[in-house]
């Protein structure tokens, strides 16, 4: 018996052989990373990173937008949007039964999350990926908010932000995700040619069609520590070189030192560095709410997908 | 199996080698031989247009990458004249799956860019097997702003199994060079034809494929991952390629359907290999067509036509 189920209250132990069991929903959450077992008002104080290893524990949009976002005004934009099944796509399932499911599971309607409200008192249009959504792959939906997300952004003279998670372009709308990729580019150039800014933040993982549209095409682009983001994934390419891969390769600190993005920034650093750089850009002065310490604490951290199903059943 | 000919079309390469043999044996002028071959000639002929009446999206598939497919190189000599080939992308170096240059169409000064996949296995090597690198959309990305500055149309062939998934690749930034080319093709401010001559495969096709018109040859396919890729990923097995092209609608005609592709230009029958310079002309007549009517526009109209199609897609 380890020291964790000796310190836990009978009713939640679990037989011999349910090792990963013995921890209580909500109470307790185990690093993938390092395997600390955390007190999970901890990790959430401290925006979903390890506080004994720092690595960033893959987040959901909703948490991703509630950590940086100001708290007050903040107003969630484009959710009419729905996902369209052109081609009636069927392997072994049909793609209206995946995103169905997929729909349940998440409660999102699609993989994009958009919100306007301000980073430390400045105006901002930013959208997130839910990658327990399909992987995050971009399909019409997608590339349809991430787009009026940024026509909002052009309209109304406000930086856009975007937090990429993704496994690329979703296989089961076909040339119509491919499409999106020239779709979202096209209006992220518009942005450059009007001087509007548009910061992209990568966040692990970020893949394909993804990676070869919208992500790399910030005014600056910036990575969480760690965050693996690439065109092809690394089996396909190990596939074709018949080589092993260097280590840390397509990792964050690959893509600074290939000159790929502008920095990498810590989670609990992200509003205050993107604060500084989008005031700028836009001429404004950040303002720091007295409260901000406090905001992740309070937030709720069921997006997460690496936190460990502890049911007991 | 007759390599020049595919699995499905290996009753039409038995009677070719029937042809081929009267024809040898028929050199002394024997008239009944003549005639048994006029007869084979149109049977051989009824099949084909049979066979590729019914072509499923898994042979279509085959077809585009028939390895006697023509390709960006033997178009260009036939669809321009006056081709001066550019080379490089002035940081790191020429990648010869992009090929690129200025040339001319029926007199008029063009930028024609394309992915050359190379014949010869030494020239497949050489050409990286039509997978583009960062420096081969960089080149392109060089030569099309350079079409703005001179005001000359750009004419892209696709032809790629996608863009090269090495560590290279990765290093010098795959994504961003793919990624850039969209964002400036959406506006450069010159007419764009891209037209899909065989195998357009993701993001490595799309990276000179974004543009005002959208044409694809009959059997040219258009995908957002191969259709063995999908395979593996649904079915984990690329046996399953073909119930993935059906399922991915990989084809022109579905392309069209989905208002994606604009025209799709008919093949000779048994496809463009059977006849490159028919196949050259019917391209050669489109382009000019397509031109012509871009050209009538002003610019900026022509650039905000664009980018609406651009806005519609999935609509």
């Amino acid at each position: 018996m380890s020291w964790i189920d000796k310190i836990l209250p009978s009713g939640v132990r679990k037989e011999e052989g349910a090792r990963r069991s013995s921890v209580p929903e909500g109470l307790w959450k185990k690093c993938v990373k390092c395997d600390a077992v955390l007190y999970r008002p901890d990790v959430e104080r401290n925006d979903d990173v390890c506080p004994k290893c720092d690595h960033h524990m893959r987040i959901g949009a909703r948490r991703r937008l509630d950590i940086f976002l100001d708290r007050d005004g903040r107003e969630e934009i484009l959710t009419d949007i729905e996902p369209v099944d052109r081609l009636k796509f069927r392997d072994k399932k049909r793609y209206r039964d995946r995103l169905s499911a997929a729909q349940k599971a998440t409660g999102e309607k699609d993989a994009l999350i958009a919100m306007r409200g301000t980073l430390q008192g400045m105006p901002v249009v930013t959208v997130a990926f839910e990658f327990a959504f399909h992987g995050g792959s971009m399909g019409y939906a997608v590339g349809e908010k991430f787009t009026r997300a940024a026509q909002l952004a052009l309209s109304e003279g406000m930086p856009l932000v975007c937090f990429s998670a993704s496994g690329g372009a979703r296989m089961q709308e076909a040339l119509i995700s491919l499409m999106q990729m020239a779709k979202t580019s096209a209006v992220i150039e518009r942005m450059k040619v009007a001087g509007i800014p548009y910061v992209s933040v990568m966040t692990d993982p970020i893949y394909g069609g993804v990676s070869a549209s919208l992500a790399l095409l910030g005014d600056i682009n910036v990575a969480e520590p760690d965050a693996r983001a690439g065109f092809a994934g690394p089996n396909i390419i190990e596939q074709t070189i018949r080589q092993k891969l260097p280590k840390g390769f397509q990792r964050s600190e690959f893509l600074l030192a290939h000159g790929a993005i502008d920095m990498i920034v810590h989670r609990n650093d992200m509003r205050d560095t993107l604060a500084r750089l989008l005031g700028k850009f836009t001429g404004q002065v950040p303002v720091v709410p007295e409260d901000t310490e406090d905001d992740a604490s309070s937030a709720d951290a069921s997006g997460s997908v690496e936190s460990i199903d502890l049911t007991d059943d | 199996m007759n390599p020049n000919y595919l699995d499905f079309e290996q009753p039409i390469a038995e009677l070719e080698v029937k042809i081929e043999e009267l024809q040898l044996v028929g050199t002394d002028a024997d008239i009944n031989i003549s005639e048994e071959i006029r007869t084979l000639r149109e049977k051989s002929a009824k099949l084909t247009e049979k066979i590729y009446a019914n072509l499923s999206p898994w042979d279509i598939v085959k077809v585009a990458r028939h390895p006697r497919r023509p390709y960006t190189l033997d178009y260009i000599s036939r669809l321009f004249t006056d081709f001066d080939e550019l080379h490089g992308d002035r940081h790191f170096g020429d990648d010869r799956a992009i090929v690129g240059g200025t040339a001319r169409l029926n007199g008029r000064p063009v930028v024609v860019i394309g992915q050359e996949k190379g014949r010869a296995v030494k020239d497949k090597v050489l050409r990286n097997f039509g997978m583009p690198k960062p420096e081969g959309y960089r080149k392109a990305l060089r030569l099309m702003s350079m079409a703005e500055r001179f005001k000359m149309p750009v004419i892209t062939l696709i032809d790629t199994p996608g863009a090269y998934p090495g560590i290279d690749s990765e290093e010098r930034g795959i994504s961003e060079a793919i990624a850039q080319n969209l964002a400036v093709m959406s506006r450069l401010a010159t007419p764009i034809i891209c037209v899909v001559i065989g195998e357009g495969s993701s993001g490595g096709a799309l990276g000179i494929g974004v543009g005002d018109h959208l044409a694809m040859l009959q059997y040219a396919t258009y995908f957002v991952i191969s259709p063995e890729g999908c395979a593996n990923i649904i079915w984990k097995s690329t046996a399953n390629a073909p119930e993935a092209a059906a399922a991915m609608g990989v084809t022109s005609k579905v392309l069209q359907e989905l208002g994606i592709v604009d025209a799709t230009i008919p093949e000779p029958m048994g496809g463009a290999h059977r006849n490159v310079d028919l196949m050259a002309e019917r391209i050669q007549a489109h382009l000019i067509k397509e031109l012509d009517r871009l050209e009538q526009s002003p610019v900026e109209e022509m650039l905000e036509r664009r980018y609406e199609r651009l806005m519609s897609y999935g609509n």
